[in-house]
């Protein structure tokens, strides 16, 4: 049995395609996903999250508790609201999930991880939580659902559909969250443009939906959200890290704190463990679609596509791929599709950011 | 779903048409677009390839995955629609105008083996459960 978010009968409704999403019933497209995709480059689009749970860690050393339980460093949320994505790794070095953490107060921190990693990662701050901070408690919060509001008129679409949160809006900063009654808004996302990741209690959601319907927000599904995350060059859990991978091999090194002295789990062997593999970008230069665990040949050796497919922005393939270290910017690079070489360029990513394209398309 | 009566169909959801000279014009059906999702690559057979019956001819890839069109029948590839390399969405907007390529049947009797719209539309409501 597929869980279902409270916007479900919403997508129903829009006549979805729905597939299954880690144990969730989501929408894959409205129509067309292409549509979906360059609505929220040029427009503003709309995804239901609510398969990605927010948690709240309550109670005195919250900080504390997160110092040790992340591999980015809690200490740069200084100001109310402020959010840091980074990694929650094992012992071993490997990410156990990607996740961002909001500073509400020093004695409220709330985390939203991903859908499919939810229950471990339960499990696993638990766990940690009885070793080093028994007195905290944490709470997931399944009682609030989750909308993406993207793209260059997020803003203003936002505030037709919320009437009072022009002035809200206006005052936050990327990267930054504030709680409003029951609604947590954060101006973060996941496909490279301006918007805001939006919690309302589970009951408000379909009205809140309408509402933004009502605003001209095109409803989009989740694959339109990966093609967007990819141009921006944002990783996915389990396609372009997971547990064997540390954050070094999956290109976040930016999200490693290992300059303070701060004991985090996964330290140890993150300073170990060698340096063998980067995460690079591809463009294709031949004709076809790159696509995860295609192989690529380099002559420093061999990798892996990640992450690949079709980007609406750049008509043309793109990817993340696994690569050894040495390959460079500029390199090419052969690719396995189907059984043929294709020549690809390994580029800088993102490959778009704000609506533009930052790689030479054709 | 639009399964044109006049064509005939393929379990692996290519459609037929024959047409006047004896050649048939090969496509995939609205049902198979729909399943696929947004097109962004076609590649087409080269004119002159010599097919047989069943064989993986051609790839149709969309924003989701790539997919093997299969010969419908054997014969040679007399032409291939080349505006489908720089619109692959023709394929979504209209499957039965954005033909792939014409085959000229080995036997024009092997048609008769291929599914016509009713037994084609029963095999995809057999697909769907």
């Amino acid at each position: 049995m597929l869980k279902l978010t409270p916007l479900n009968a919403k997508h129903h409704e829009a006549h979805a395609k729905l597939v299954d999403f880690s144990g969730w019933e989501m929408p894959i497209h409205y129509g067309s996903q292409i549509e979906e995709h360059h609505t929220v480059r040029r427009d503003a689009g709309m995804f239901d999250v609510s398969h990605m749970l927010a948690v709240d860690i309550k109670g005195e050393g919250v900080r504390a508790f997160l110092r040790r339980l992340v591999a980015n460093n809690v200490d740069k949320l200084q100001t109310t609201g402020r959010a840091l994505y980074t990694c929650m790794l094992h012992e071993g070095g490997g990410v156990i999930d990607d996740l961002i953490v909001y500073f509400v107060s020093e004695s409220w921190f709330r985390l939203v991880v991903n859908a499919g990693c939810a229950d471990k990662d339960l499990a696993w701050m638990s766990e940690q939580c009885e070793k080093f901070a028994p007195g905290l408690v944490i709470t997931p919060r399944r009682d609030l659902a989750m909308v993406a509001v993207q793209g260059p008129q997020a803003a203003t679409k936002l505030w037709a559909a919320m009437p009072g949160t022009r002035e809200l809006a206006e005052a936050m900063k990327p990267f930054h969250a504030v709680v409003v009654g029951e609604m947590f808004v954060a101006r973060t996302g996941y496909t490279g443009e301006d918007g805001f990741e939006i919690m309302v209690p589970n009951k408000a959601a379909p009205f809140f939906w309408q509402a933004l319907l009502e605003a001209g927000v095109q409803p989009c599904g989740l694959g339109a959200r990966d093609t967007l995350r990819l141009e921006a060059g944002m990783n996915l859990y389990g396609q372009d890290m997971d547990e064997g991978v540390t954050p070094f091999d999956a290109g976040l090194a930016w999200t490693v704190d290992l300059a303070s002295e701060r004991d985090f789990i996964g330290r140890d062997a993150l300073l170990r463990l060698p340096r063998s593999r980067q995460l690079v970008g591809l463009k294709l230069l031949g004709r076809g679609v790159l696509r995860a665990h295609q192989s690529v040949f380099s002559a420093q050796g061999e990798g892996e596509i990640t992450s690949g497919g079709f980007s609406p922005t750049l008509n043309g393939s793109i990817a993340l791929a696994r690569v050894p270290v040495g390959v460079r910017i500029g390199d090419t690079v052969e690719v396995d599709i189907r059984g043929k070489l294709s020549q690809a360029a390994v580029v800088k990513y993102p490959f778009v950011r704000n609506g533009k394209a930052l790689v030479v398309s054709g | 779903m639009s399964i044109p009566a006049d064509l005939k169909y393929t379990k692996s959801h290519e459609w037929v048409r024959l047409e006047a000279d004896g050649n048939v014009t090969v496509g995939i059906t609205h049902h198979a677009q729909e399943l696929l999702g947004d097109m962004v690559f076609v590649e087409n057979p080269t004119v002159g390839r010599q097919l047989s019956a069943g064989e993986e001819c051609a790839v149709v890839e969309s924003v989701k995955a790539a997919s093997d069109v299969y010969a419908p029948i054997a014969g040679e590839v007399v032409s291939a629609n080349g505006d489908l390399e720089g619109a692959p969405e023709s394929i979504n907007q209209d499957p039965y105008a954005a033909w792939m390529f014409k085959v000229k049947p080995a036997q024009a009797s092997d048609l008769d083996a291929l599914m016509d719209a009713g037994a084609y539309t029963a095999h995809v409501e057999s697909e769907a459960h």
